[in-house]
């Protein structure tokens, strides 16, 4: 074993004051975020049960109204408020760098100016569109521009990582970038080249169509860009995740991770593939033909095949620490992982649910098959499984080590902390479990159900399982709020982590070979547009220009 | 190392599984002739009720045994809200929508697909059970997305 000098000494990097308040405050706006999201997830997940809360919410003017802030809260401010503080420290702490602390303050205001924005346009009822934006629906100006702003923030964040990057390479020439860093940059890259077609739709169709600058809108075309992004920003929402499991988990659990080499490739298939499959989201629609489906088809099965690599090696890894702690057998190392540990128990149980998330996803990807459960609860069911227990628990998880390492305060009752880890994941298995079986009975997601003109009895078990298990998320997020305000006002002062838990690989970097190639960013870069052009060239020759038809609509 | 070699395998054994499930999906396409929406012709949304063929929305015969239906999705209705096929007929459904978008899913069928202003949806299915098949609007559109859907009866 090799590790890198940055690795295990943190001398060189100490994270100023002024740095560790703005990465703190960027992170809290994602928490408050999730905490007003949960109240309106709780009123969807007992709808589906056939029972309405939303009477007792004050101020709400509708379901969808509460949808929109649900989905806009925790799927868009949550995970990237985490990404855009956890990202660019462990970028600085895995080169020994300092941040810029203009970029710091500018990507905070951004992200806080336009959750001003989205706020206001989402409780005036002016902006229910749900988080999908979907034209001809039309918001308020406001709404798009606010989550403009947001998209600008990690734009400005991974510019930090980026000039992190610069001023690392010109005092280390012909050194290899140090793991942590180079996968937290990895992730945000991706984002930032996927985040193109939807700036491009925000600022070219629905911003200036929503001031009244333009008329009309096309339709598939603003649909096609969102989803040209909107299934690259999963992976944006999973790779700091990945980036945890990967690079802290291990030494969290005392063992180590397997392999330098294949972890970087993993991020790179990430960086190529994660964007040009967005046609999988748009299977049913018209007017797109069937052989352009089938090529995002293929792709999107391209993608699945890194995630199976990071199950292996994760899993690897945590075999390495459970063996160490004494344990034996094919399988007796997995009840010496220390559970206890609320960090690590809490990430596990995100890895856990994630196999059920990563199969559903295979299965929503499977071309044809996608019409038995396109937009039925199938889907939420599934990706309550991807972001809202990989990513939300991984996010969780992580905050019981880097809050206490931000304020300087020690966790506030691991208890608690544990509990709620297992609330919300046993509650996301029930609530999945229910939108699944239900969702193949063809029950429609985005949907009042306690209010709807028709209705199934075979939708009753899964709707009654879809309460049950939402009614124990809220509570098992509502405790995790609870742990964090507690540790941040009655912490124990000085009982704090004090450095990252990066983890140290069984095979250290290579210093020559094919493996340097994989440092030079630029190349990847270029291989993922020629990718893009590739997978979305055909349709936009065939299509453009635009076809402007549509009117705004405001039915809310 | 031995880690390494089962990383191998492991990775193999994935992507085969990987290739198999499109192998069964490359067959279910071209085998079973089971197919996704495709391009079927542009039309101005706000002129649809003056374009044929959604001028007059409807079932019609095309061929022996073969059924059009013409529909059109807004908010919140379908029209027709009712129609009426023959069992075992293939009925080939023609959709689109004046407003905004829409969903077409028919209960217990493969018919599941968007209606997007500006386009004209288009998929076909056999109905061999008799009995009335509601088809739900699965997109948001608007408040009263949740009282929007229509019925197939199969005779």
């Amino acid at each position: 074993v090799k590790p890198t000098p940055t690795v295990l000494d943190p001398t060189g990097f100490t994270l100023p004051e002024e740095h560790r308040t703005w990465l703190r405050w960027t992170i809290y706006i994602g928490y408050v975020a999730l905490t007003a999201g949960i109240f309106h997830g709780l009123a969807q997940a007992l709808s589906y049960a056939n029972i309405d809360i939303l009477r007792f919410f004050p101020g709400l003017r509708g379901y969808y109204q509460g949808l929109t802030a649900h989905g806009v809260a925790n799927a868009i401010v949550f995970t990237f408020a985490f990404s855009n503080g956890f990202l660019p420290l462990m970028t600085a702490r895995a080169l020994g760098r300092p941040l810029a602390p203009a970029l710091l303050k500018a990507s905070f205001g951004l992200l806080l100016a336009g959750n001003l924005l989205v706020i206001y346009a989402v409780t005036t009822n002016q902006a229910s569109v749900l988080y999908t934006s979907y034209a001809p629906l039309q918001a308020h100006w406001t709404y798009y521009a606010g989550l403009v702003l947001i998209v600008l923030s990690t734009w400005v964040a991974l510019a930090n990582m980026l000039l992190v990057l610069r001023g690392w390479r010109r005092d280390h020439r012909n050194a290899r970038i140090p793991l942590l860093g180079y996968i937290s940059i990895v992730s945000y890259v991706m984002w930032f080249l996927a985040s193109l077609p939807i700036a491009v739709s925000f600022l070219g169709f629905l911003l200036p169509w929503s001031l009244g600058w333009l008329e009309k809108t096309d339709p598939l075309l603003t649909r096609t860009l969102f989803w040209f992004t909107g299934h690259a920003i999963v992976y944006a929402w999973l790779l700091p995740a990945y980036v945890s499991w990967y690079a802290l988990v291990p030494r969290q659990a005392g063992g180590r991770l397997i392999s330098d080499a294949y972890t970087r490739v993993v991020f790179i298939l990430f960086l190529l593939l994660s964007i040009p499959t967005g046609f999988h989201h748009q299977y049913t629609d018209p007017g797109i033909p069937e052989a352009i489906k089938a090529v995002h088809a293929v792709l999107t099965f391209g993608v699945f095949f890194p995630s199976l690599a990071t199950a292996f090696s994760v899993v690897a890894a945590l075999e390495i620490g459970g063996r160490a702690a004494g344990g034996r057998g094919l399988l007796g190392w997995i009840a010496k992982l220390p559970w206890s540990e609320p960090s690590l128990a809490t990430q596990m149980l995100a890895m856990l649910t994630f196999v059920f998330g990563g199969i559903s996803g295979l299965i929503n990807a499977s071309f044809t098959m996608n019409q038995v459960i396109h937009n039925t609860t199938w889907v939420p069911g599934h990706f309550h499984l991807t972001v809202g227990s990989a990513v939300t628990l991984t996010h969780m998880g992580v905050a019981f080590w880097l809050i206490p390492y931000l304020t300087g305060r020690g966790l506030w009752s691991r208890g608690m902390a544990l509990s709620s880890a297992w609330i919300y994941t046993i509650g996301v298995l029930i609530f999945a479990r229910g939108m699944i079986s239900a969702g193949l009975e063809g029950m429609p997601r985005r949907t009042f159900r306690v209010a709807a003109t028709y209705t199934n009895p075979a939708w009753d078990f899964g709707g009654a399982l879809t309460g049950i298990g939402g009614t124990l998320m809220f509570f098992g997020i509502a405790m995790f709020f609870i742990v964090i305000a507690m540790t941040v006002f009655a912490g124990v002062r000085g009982a704090q982590p004090r450095d990252v838990p990066v983890s140290e690989t069984l095979t250290a970097p290579a210093l020559a070979g094919w493996e340097r190639y994989l440092d030079r960013l630029g190349i990847w870069v270029v291989a993922t547009i020629v990718l893009c052009a590739i997978a979305y060239g055909p349709f936009l020759a065939m299509y453009l220009p635009a076809r402007l038809v549509s009117p705004g609509f405001r039915l809310f | 190392m031995k880690i390494h070699t089962y990383e191998n395998v492991f990775l193999w054994l994935g992507a085969i599984t990987l290739v198999g499930c499109m192998a069964a999906l490359a067959y279910g396409s071209f085998g079973l002739d089971i197919h996704l929406p495709t391009r079927a012709g542009e039309i101005d949304p706000q002129q649809v009720r003056s374009t044929a063929p959604f001028d007059q929305p409807g079932v019609r015969e095309i061929a022996p045994g073969r059924y059009e239906v013409v529909m059109t999705g807004q908010i919140w209705s379908f029209t027709p809200a009712v129609v009426e096929v023959p069992r075992g007929a293939e009925v080939t459904f023609v959709v689109t929508t004046p407003d905004v978008i829409h969903g077409f899913h028919i209960e217990k069928t493969r018919i599941n697909m968007m209606l997007i202003p500006g386009q004209i949806t288009r998929n076909r299915h056999r109905f061999d059970t008799p009995g009335e098949y509601a088809i739900i609007c699965h997109e948001y559109c608007g408040v009263g997305h949740h009282t929007m859907y229509g019925k197939v009866v199969v005779k």
